[in-house]
């Protein structure tokens, strides 16, 4: 329960929030930093189609997300039926979402690409 | 009578048996919890069809880091994302500020909640501020481009000078053949403005390019290296003479400078929607601002209300995490 933290140390509270924002700024700076020297190794190998550096991008936002939500939303002081019927169904229906349009995308794509009609004229 | 009602479910001590609250959480937090999840849905919605029409379109889709370069009063420098980096941490850091603001109001000090919402406020503004300067500078557009007949777009670049892009209105030589002027409301039966014309006609840009043969034209294509094609000099007129329709400076809903035209209208809509939820949430911090000014929530004796505006303004920051990766990263 959110109110939970009124009880605790404010001092505890305020020293959370400060550390949350050390990493936030920490993973923004490191995000922009690669994004600006864009080394070749991580953006020519590639996982599973998409090349290292966007997984890189892709899983700090996903650990930027987890410190919004959890420490500034206060969802690690609420019940766990709450943080799931929340994170649960979002994480969830999003996958989902992304797999069917992704999926879709790059075989749209392929038609466009190895078709008889060209595209651009 | 009321032979239906019942009056006790007889799992009173149960957690879900009734009678109970299990989340623990008051109506009012819950129900914008409900509006955050649906909420990100619809976002996530926007992003999933911005991935889609990029994967679709994976080997053109323009470079962020080529339209998003400018940084306020470095005039010509190039600096990409830094701006966009910049309005991150103004977001951020008015997330701070505001769970600092919720932090004050669990202690009841209306003087901190006071100070730390009006930090927020601010730092909402500046955001929305710097989204309008980004907007305006990706309408107002920077080299122009010639568009094809299938919407394709042929930018401009110097060979001399290690294949730098160059402005269509560089490349332009000789008189324009045009004699159209601009349609102004004042002039029409049905009172319609027209749009800016361009400041060449593709007359005077093919005059141009074909007198300076330094120059070649760079397609939308991504080549091997993950760089936009630069044509060879035949090729470059063949395309350029054959193919150009028109010309293109900036961005709009239809035609865009600096590649497939849908990349504008995602940029558009998602950065505009979400500018319109930070411009909604510093509304809703200025109500409840105002009320912590008032006292209402000393009287009321909680300042839950500016835990739930708290919420809504954590969650347009973790959108906007989203969007930036998205946008401007990957």
């Amino acid at each position: 329960m959110a109110h939970d933290i009124a009880h605790h140390d404010s001092s505890a509270a305020k020293k959370r929030i400060w550390t949350v924002f050390a990493y936030l700024s920490v993973l923004t700076i490191v995000e922009v930093f690669f994004g600006y020297l864009r080394p070749e190794f991580l953006i020519f190998h590639d996982l599973l189609g998409m090349s290292y550096l966007n997984w890189m991008f892709i899983i700090l936002t996903i650990v930027k997300a987890y410190y919004i939500t959890w420490a500034f939303m206060h969802m690690e002081h609420e019940t766990k039926g709450l943080r799931r019927v929340v994170v649960w169904t979002a994480v969830f229906l999003i996958c989902y979402l992304i797999a069917i349009l992704l999926i879709e995308g790059a075989y749209i794509e392929e038609v466009y690409t190895n078709g008889h009609m060209t595209w651009d004229f | 009578m009321n032979s239906t009602a019942v009056a006790s479910t007889g799992t009173e001590g149960k957690l879900w048996g009734g009678g109970n609250q299990p989340l623990k959480a008051s109506y009012g937090k819950l129900m914008m919890w409900f509006f955050i999840l649906s909420d990100a849905l619809t976002f996530s919605g926007f992003l999933a069809a911005y991935g889609f029409s990029r994967f679709k379109y994976s080997t053109e889709w323009p470079i962020a880091d080529e339209v998003f370069n400018h940084f306020p009063f470095l005039h010509g420098v190039d600096a990409p994302m830094f701006y966009v980096a910049l309005m991150t941490f103004i977001l951020i850091f008015s997330s701070v500020t505001m769970v600092l603001a919720v932090d004050a109001g669990h202690q009841m000090k209306k003087n901190k909640v006071v100070l730390y919402m009006a930090l927020t406020i601010l730092g909402g503004a500046i955001f929305v501020g710097s989204q309008a300067w980004e907007w305006a500078n990706f309408i107002k557009g920077e080299y122009g481009a010639v568009e094809t007949r299938s919407g394709s777009i042929l930018q401009f670049v110097d060979a001399n000078n290690d294949n730098k892009r160059i402005s269509i209105e560089d490349v332009a030589m000789g008189e324009s053949m045009s004699q159209r002027e601009k349609h102004n409301a004042n002039e029409g039966i049905w009172y319609k403005n027209e749009s800016n014309l361009p400041t060449v006609s593709l007359d005077q840009v093919k005059n141009g390019f074909a007198a300076q043969p330094n120059l070649l034209v760079r397609t939308m294509t991504l080549n091997e290296e993950r760089e936009k094609t630069v044509l060879d000099r035949q090729t470059s007129l063949e395309y350029l003479n054959n193919r150009g329709v028109g010309i293109v400076q900036g961005a709009n809903l239809t035609h865009n400078e600096y590649g497939a035209p849908l990349f504008a209208d995602f940029f558009f809509f998602i950065t505009g929607f979400h500018g319109f939820h930070v411009f909604s949430g510093v509304v809703i911090l200025c109500i409840i601002f105002f009320n912590v000014l008032l006292g209402t929530y000393e009287r009321r004796g909680s300042y839950e209300m500016v835990e739930k505006v708290g919420l809504y303004w954590h969650f347009v920051d973790l959108v906007w995490v989203f969007v930036f990766t998205f946008f401007y990263l990957v």
